[in-house]
């Protein structure tokens, strides 16, 4: 575990393989709630604190459940499970802790169960931090890092869709081509200005 | 049977998954990047919604109103596992190809937003002809968006060059040719939807 490794999942993460704008993780919600800043900002945090739990859980699960029982063919359906366990404690426990907090994420925080940045991201651990079934050195810290990453650049990929959507619902654009097919074009460029990182090395 | 005919055929074209309903982006977009990756993903996805249509059909009365959601998963992630396992052992390049996108399957909202607005309502054969029809729209749709983008990236089509001299565009091999196929196709087929009414 050093410090290298650390900056090496953060700038791939980040930069060279953005969670939605290159691998398409949590694409769904970043085409949907994107309008307008405000429950875009809303759901970016919900997502993020989902994403970073739940790495941490499903490491947990994995590595002292599955790898010992002999039950990795079981990733997919446990995690799933987890994830949505967690997501429903958490919002109760929102509703019962702040009834405002949990007005502002509204239906977004159900609906995180089905969004692909989650399991993406512990599937993703789990290809990269596990070497045939044993746990890399530090393996916990990089799952958990790698997870806060992906939900900042979530959260900076709804940001900056979404302030470039607010402004463009002033201009005249082809019927044709008003919400969905300009997102996905808005999209493209954006996800354009960041291949401009791919020759990143280290 | 002209009940289960309509049912096939408004996923294709009418209520198609991806270019009419929207959904289930994320692995049409992240595989289309050659016909043969878009086609496997489409088997593998028909498959899932065929299944879990199936199941959640014949089980729609047993379920629970409140825990339905967390039901519908559990069987649809079953089927995933089983599509994942099938197709490292029968086909392990298309395997590594897809990815993390097969287990992905499970958070795909084609698949629940079926069993949540049709399989649970309707009886087994409408379901089963319902999936199926999804099913092969979503596996049509990838094609088309496949086909465009390894014709423009690699100026192939299932690794056959179809015109000589043809220099590859290679953005379209990258994500973000992806999102422009898909944003520039739905605003083709707007234009048709407007033309028509």
């Amino acid at each position: 575990m050093n410090i290298q490794e650390f900056l090496t999942i953060f700038i791939s993460a980040v930069f060279i393989y953005n969670v939605i704008l290159s691998r398409f993780l949590g694409l769904c919600s970043f085409i949907a709630i994107s309008k307008e800043t405000k429950p875009a900002l809303a759901m970016s945090s919900a997502v993020m604190f989902v994403i970073v739990m739940s790495s941490a859980i499903t490491w947990f699960v994995y590595r002292f459940l599955l790898v010992p029982f002999n039950l990795t063919y079981l990733r997919t359906i446990s995690f799933i499970l987890v994830i949505a366990t967690f997501v429903q404690f958490v919002e109760m426990v929102v509703r019962k802790i702040s009834p405002q907090l949990y007005r502002a994420f509204g239906i977004y925080l159900p609906l995180i169960t089905v969004n692909c940045a989650v399991l993406g991201v512990a599937v993703l651990n789990i290809d990269m931090f596990f070497i045939n079934g044993k746990a890399v050195a530090g393996s916990f810290y990089y799952s958990v890092f790698q997870g806060i990453c992906v939900g900042l650049v979530y959260t900076l990929a709804m940001l900056l869709m979404s302030g470039i959507r607010e402004r463009l619902e002033f201009c005249n654009v082809p019927e044709a081509l008003k919400d969905f097919p300009l997102a996905f074009i808005i999209a493209a460029i954006l996800s354009l200005s960041f291949m401009g990182f791919n020759g990143f090395k280290f | 049977m002209k009940n289960a005919i309509g049912e096939f055929t408004k996923g294709i074209i009418k209520e198609n998954p991806t270019f009419v309903l929207v959904l289930g982006l994320c692995p049409t977009l992240a595989v289309s990047v050659s016909v043969a990756n878009g086609i496997g993903m489409g088997i593998a996805a028909t498959f899932v919604l065929l299944g879990s249509s199936l199941i959640v059909s014949l089980i729609r009365d047993f379920i629970p109103d409140k825990v339905r959601i967390p039901c519908y998963i559990v069987i649809i992630a079953t089927f995933v596992t089983i599509a994942e396992l099938c197709m490292k052992a029968y086909s392990p390049l298309l395997d590594r190809a897809l990815g993390i996108y097969v287990p992905l399957i499970v958070v795909n909202c084609i698949v629940l937003g079926r069993a949540e607005a049709f399989a649970c309502k309707n009886n087994l054969a409408n379901s089963f002809f319902d999936g199926l029809g999804m099913g092969v729209g979503f596996t049509l749709a990838l094609i088309l968006i496949s086909a465009i983008r390894e014709f423009l990236g690699a100026g192939q089509i299932l690794g056959h060059t179809l015109i000589k001299g043809f220099e590859p565009v290679f953005v379209f091999s990258m994500p973000s040719g992806a999102l422009l196929v898909i944003g520039l196709l739905l605003g083709f087929f707007n234009i048709i939807k407007n033309k028509k009414s």
